[in-house]
């Protein structure tokens, strides 16, 4: 565990087993459910099965979990447009590409493009959090409402599809390659995080502003550019999330692309084990924690949930994970043990 | 905060209106400024659609009318956020409330008043766990009322999942009782004496608002959710119960969620699994703009009727325009709430500076 | 009243903190009618006693004793100590700043009127219980808009209000000046008549002498010995409290240089001001001085440092500094340019309570490197591990989060971060408030060393003989504007006095 210098405390290595621990149990039950649940195949020169498939349709959380564990680390609020932005940028890299045989102009334009609109509602958060100091979920309500809207203009509220066959390499597999590229996009931004968490000092500033930002501007950072990065890179990751939701269906639904997918995001930082108030962070506690939930999705369609309902099931399961997270319930269960296990006195149990 | 009208001794007798500006200024400049802010709105709108009949009372009482149940609800969020917690799980307490109403009366033929009784006794043990989890457990408030929202939301669709109509009549009559005010009556084009109205919801609203008020202003227990939102560890080492004011909130807040769901009932008469969705953001968001922050330890509830007012003025602004699309209309209201918060926080910075 | 009997005994009191022994096999007992000082080094486990004591911490074994109960308490919380007649004031002020300093007097019991509660009563009696110690302010006004040393009065009127069998004080004079103190003495002799018990935990030797009748010593945790007053002598306490034989603070004595113009001059400021906080003044800080600021608690002297720093932007007047014309945008830019700061509020603007030992110490060396220049693991513990030796910072670990720190420790921890940026000019705004008497002569060498090695220096502290000892210069404070100053032998503590107290100008 050398890499990760800035999570290396103790305390968080130990949080961290937690998650994992909860991930693994989603995929024990899966296993006993399902048996086949771990094999994976080749079919059509491509690899599938659950796991993968858990981990492909995840990706995309697992980008925003990225976005937003920073935001919360710095802001100790969250950024709610993140699902208005994947819509947003995804129509317009659509509407950009046209619905035409060939497209309207080079792919790679339009994919920079819905990153740039990213990058603006970004700033626009940003701007409004940092500089205007309006509280974050209010500061992003403002671009979760507007943002379909603005969406649905780009679209001419109609559904668009896009023709060309390479529109969905992104969000399926490219020819000859046998894993999903979602799963290379995801790896890919935690990796680049990652590393700009640890070889720059970037990640303890976000952690000391987010946990005291008086002191952090006293010793001489700058609180509210760093605040503001985070929520410009957390728009980019909303928008790269975006486009690999349209390609995946080769289509633009602004009303239900993304929907929801903040309130995943947000649990996926949580469940990972950090602490929605800001400050310290693990970045691998967010990226299992959204592995975590899309695994229970998948458990739960595969336990032939209806989707209207499946949030009844999840709620349960996610205040469970969570509570056994609790270390107030941890003690409890501690102190219960020394109490059925007598002779052996508190002390020496230490 | 909230030292809205602490008696100043050296009244000067005149001026009553103006002390009490004065006070607001001094010691409540984010109320202050909500009240300004509406007040502004509302005289531009005047001049705005003068042809329109936008000085009509009724446009007035009309924002009381279709935000009763979201005021109820914003009271209860009000308290919430000044104990530093957060409560999303209120929009799916709606959906539930107004699912489990029409389908006891409509399914199971009940009479509305055990219905309703039922819905509120589950409003408070949906925020007696709730509040359980937070304060006992020491889980996250948005993570245990996100998951509220969930098993909510995917409670309404276990209910049912076709949309159920009321059709009760004593339900009906109620939702549709008109109380006349006796004054601000004018004359309609035929020369009747028409005089604004309000419904039975709107008594409800403003009822529970100064209770909120008067509880959050003159009670122990009041007092103790500022203090503990201000600070928690230090409230607990003042000696405070910090836990039982934790639940306490919680649980008041889940009675209020179901209590202004039946409100929001009465209004819609019916329910499908999808009512209601982004009502918590509408909450929070009223709340916030009356100048009670998702910090903690400051607010009060005449903010917050403020707050859902201004909230409503900007939606009748949109209608009264007319013919906006959907998303346009969407697109308008989100830049309105953009420019109000903006203009909000710019004063408070200014203030911040002068200090 | 003579000292009476037993009120309250703990026995054998045992507290750990994650692997850390914080309370080993601890006695402590205290009498009716006593004030108890309650003595140690920085991280002896004083705080940590009073906690297990008050119930805001749980402790593993050992027994609580409380007159009149016939067997052992255990307090689950501060409000079942409150119950139980133990009213306490904790080391870091623990009062609600958002609401009214009335309502922090007097939150849980407030005056009722029609079962409502009754403000005018409650701020009526609140201005009572402060005049007993001779505070005059707005009751009616949040808390969070009085200086530390006010919300420090105002946590000891709650706790005297609320008391009635035992009182603790840990620290409370930490932040008063010499005036605060002999009312808060006064009170407190008024309590003991009235057959209180009272724990009393200060840093200062002086006052331990002056007002309490037994001592009980803690070290490293273990029980050191209970004694009485008159029978142990100011350097035997302080060996005891240390392990060791101590060389007694008189010795130090800086000479007294006045300025000889000649020195260089490396902050120079000229009208400075910055409205609402300080009103414009003139200062020079040459190479090699040691300058106090003072004056009493909101005479501007943090302002005064604040606005040198850039921490507040000065608008009005100019700043010199090292021969060039200088302005702050941000406080980074004073680093940049060889600044440091110590403020005075640790808990609010010092430490980063989450963060470890290690990165409270390198934050700002590595805010002036810049972000891309990431300091390397090994350097970054080479740098901590070397304070944490120089300061004798008593930590498990260079990763333990520094909230974990008892009080004195975390301010070591926030001045080791300033010297390792090796500033041309520091600013110490109460270096060392709530540092234990052998450290703080350390630190006071330390100061007079670092000027000596050419470097400029502010100091500002509440207690007099302090600044007689370290500084060559004063500045005086009145009002929020500089009022005078003195130099060489003008320094003495009637001068001091005079000159804060005001009527003439120096
Ligand atoms: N919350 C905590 N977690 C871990 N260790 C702690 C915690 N609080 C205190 N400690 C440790 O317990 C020891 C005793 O601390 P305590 O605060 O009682 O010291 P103190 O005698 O009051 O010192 P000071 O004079 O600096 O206030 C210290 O070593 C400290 O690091
Ligand atoms: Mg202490």
């Amino acid at each position: 565990m050398k890499k990760i210098s800035i999570f290396k405390k103790p305390i968080t290595q130990y949080s961290l087993f937690m998650p994992i621990l909860c991930l693994f149990l989603v995929l024990i039950v899966n296993l006993i459910q399902t048996p086949h649940f771990f094999k994976i195949t080749i079919q059509n020169g491509v690899l599938y099965g659950y796991i993968i498939d858990i981990l492909n349709r995840s990706s995309g959380l697992v980008i925003l979990a990225v976005g937003m564990t920073l935001v919360v680390a710095s802001s100790g609020g969250t950024d709610i447009s993140v699902g208005a932005v994947c819509a947003l940028a995804g129509a317009v890299c659509v509407a950009a590409l046209g619905t035409g045989e060939t497209y309207k102009m080079p792919y790679i334009a339009a994919v920079l493009l819905a990153l740039l609109i990213g990058l603006i509602c970004g700033v626009f958060n940003g701007f409004l959090v940092s500089f205007m100091k309006v509280q974050p979920m209010v500061a992003t309500l403002i671009l979760f409402t507007a943002g379909r809207g603005i969406a649905q203009l780009v679209t001419g509220s109609f559904i668009l599809y896009v023709k060309p066959k390479s529109f969905t390499y992104l969000g399926s597999f490219i020819p000859g390659v046998p894993i999903p590229t979602p799963c290379f996009v995801a790896a890919f931004v935690v990796i680049l995080t990652w590393l700009v968490l640890t070889k720059t000092s970037l990640g303890m500033y976000i952690q000391s502003v987010g946990i005291n930002s008086k002191a952090s501007f006293l010793v001489g950072l700058n609180s509210k550019v760093i605040i503001f990065l985070t929520y410009v890179f957390c728009g980019i990751c909303a928008a790269i999330a975006g486009l690999i939701s349209v390609s995946r269906t080769a289509s633009i639904d602004a009303n239900n692309v993304g929907l929801y997918i903040e309130l995943d995001a947000i649990l996926a930082v949580a469940i990972g084990g950090n602490s929605l108030a800001g400050g310290k962070f693990s970045l691998a506690g967010s990226v299992i924690g959204a592995i975590t939930i899309q695994a229970l999705t998948t458990t739960l369609y595969a336990m032939r949930v209806a989707a209207d309902q499946l949030p009844l099931y999840k709620a349960i399961v996610v205040v469970a994970i969570v509570a056994i997270q609790s270390p107030v319930l941890r003690k409890w269960f501690k102190n219960l043990t020394l109490k059925l296990a007598p002779g052996k006195p508190v002390k020496e149990a230490m | 905060m909230s030292k809205v009208n602490t008696a100043a001794p050296q009244s000067n007798g005149s001026g009553v209106f103006k002390r009490v500006a004065q006070k607001l200024l001094e010691r409540n400049f984010l109320l202050f400024v909500t009240i300004v802010l509406f007040i502004i709105a509302y005289v531009a709108g005047l001049f705005a659609f003068k042809d329109k009949n936008f000085g009509n009372l009724q446009v007035f009482l009309n924002l009381l009318i279709s935000n009763a149940g979201l005021i109820i609800i914003a009271v209860g969020m009000t308290m919430v956020l000044i104990i530093a917690g957060i409560d999303i799980s209120v929009g799916s307490v709606v959906a539930v409330t107004c699912m489990m109403l029409a389908a006891m009366m409509e399914k199971a033929k009940m009479e509305p008043l055990p219905a309703v009784l039922i819905v509120l006794l589950f409003g408070v043990v949906f925020g007696a766990v709730q509040g359980w989890l937070i304060s006992y457990l020491k889980l996250q408030p948005f993570i245990v009322t996100l998951a509220g929202m969930f098993f909510a939301r995917g409670l309404t669709a276990v209910i049912s999942l076709e949309m159920i109509t009321v059709t009760n009549e004593a339900y009906v009559k109620l939702a549709q009782y008109k109380m006349y005010l006796p004054f601000g009556g004018y004359l309609n084009r035929k020369g009747e004496m028409i005089y604004p109205y309000i419904y039975p919801t709107v008594i409800l609203a403003l009822a529970i608002v100064v209770l909120g008020y008067i509880m959050l202003r003159y009670t122990k227990f009041g007092r103790t959710i500022y203090a503990v939102g201000g600070n928690e560890y230090s409230a607990m080492l003042m000696g405070l119960n910090v836990k039982r004011t934790k639940l306490l909130v919680y649980i008041i807040n889940g009675f209020l969620a179901t209590l202004g769901g039946v409100a929001y009932s009465l209004n819609t008469l019916g329910a499908f699994v999808e009512l209601a969705r982004g009502f918590e953001m509408d909450a929070i968001a009223s709340t916030v703009i009356g100048g009670t922050p998702l910090t903690g330890g400051v607010g009060n509830v005449i903010g917050t009727l403020f707050g859902v007012l201004i909230k409503a003025l900007i939606e009748t602004f949109v209608s009264f325009q007319g013919n906006l699309s959907s998303w346009w209309s969407k697109i308008i209201i989100s830049a309105l709430l953009a420019l109000f918060i903006v203009l909000q926080s710019l004063l408070a910075m200014r203030k911040e500076k002068q200090r | 009243m003579a000292i009476g009997k037993e009120i309250l005994k703990m026995r054998h009191i045992t507290k750990n903190f994650l692997g850390v022994r914080a309370l080993n096999n601890v006695d402590f007992t205290l009498r009716a009618g006593e004030i108890h000082a309650l003595m140690g080094e920085n991280g002896a486990g004083k705080s940590t006693l009073i906690k297990v004591l008050t119930g805001a911490e749980e402790f593993e074994s050992g027994e609580i004793w409380m007159d009149g109960i016939p067997h052992p308490i255990i307090n689950r919380s501060p409000q079942e100590a409150q119950h139980n007649g133990i009213s306490t004031v904790y080391q870091e002020i623990n009062l609600c700043p958002n609401i009214s300093v009335a309502e922090n007097l007097f939150i849980g019991r407030e005056p009722k009127k029609h079962g409502m509660i009754d403000w005018k009563t409650m701020n009526k009696k609140a201005k009572e219980a402060l005049a007993v110690l001779d505070v005059d302010i707005d009751v009616t006004i949040n808390l969070e808009n009085y200086s530390v040393a006010i919300q420090q009065m105002v946590a000891i009127a709650r706790a005297v209000d609320i008391s009635s069998k035992v009182l603790i004080l840990d620290e409370p004079t930490s932040s008063l000046n010499d005036f605060e103190v002999s009312k808060l003495f006064a009170v407190m002799r008024k309590l003991k008549e009235r057959g209180l018990g009272i724990i009393f935990v200060t840093h200062f030797l002086e006052q331990v002498y002056e007002i309490c009748d037994r001592i009980t010593v803690l070290r490293n945790g273990e029980l050191v010995g209970e004694y009485e007053v008159d029978k142990l002598p100011r350097v035997q306490l302080v060996a005891r409290m240390m392990g060791k034989d101590f060389d007694d603070l008189a010795e130090i004595k800086r000479e007294h240089k006045g300025s000889t113009g000649k020195e260089e001059v490396v902050v120079e400021a000229k009208g400075l001001g910055c409205s609402g906080k300080i009103k414009p003044f003139d200062i020079t800080v040459n190479k090699g001085d040691v300058v106090g600021l003072s004056g009493l608690l909101g005479s501007g002297r943090s302002e005064l440092a604040r606005a040198l720093y850039g921490a507040d932007r000065p608008d009005k007047g100019v700043l010199k500094f090292k021969g060039k014309r200088f302005t702050s945008r941000a406080p980074i830019d004073s680093i940049r340019a060889g600044m440091g700061f110590l403020p005075e509020n640790r808990k609010e603007e010092g430490i980063i309570a989450d963060l470890s030992v290690r990165e409270n110490i390198i934050i700002a060396l590595q805010a002036r490197q810049g972000m891309f220049k990431l300091l390397s693991r090994k350097e970054q513990e080479e740098f901590a591990d070397r304070f944490i030796d120089l300061l004798k910072i008593k930590t498990a670990d260079r990763e333990t989060p520094v909230k974990q720190l008892s009080g004195g420790n975390q301010q070591k921890v926030i001045l080791a971060r300033w010297l390792l940026t090796n500033p041309d000019f520091l600013i110490l705004d109460e270096p060392t408030r709530g540092i234990d008497v052998g450290t703080k002569t350390e630190i006071q060498r330390l100061v007079i060393k670092l000027a000596e090695e050419g470097k400029a220096i502010i100091f500002i502290s509440s207690e007099i003989e302090e600044m007689l000892r370290t500084c060559n210069r004063m500045a005086i404070l009145r009002d929020s504007s500089k009022v005078g100053e003195l130099s060489g032998d003008e320094i003495t503590q009637v001068n001091i006095m005079k000159a804060i107290a005001g009527g003439t100008t120096v």
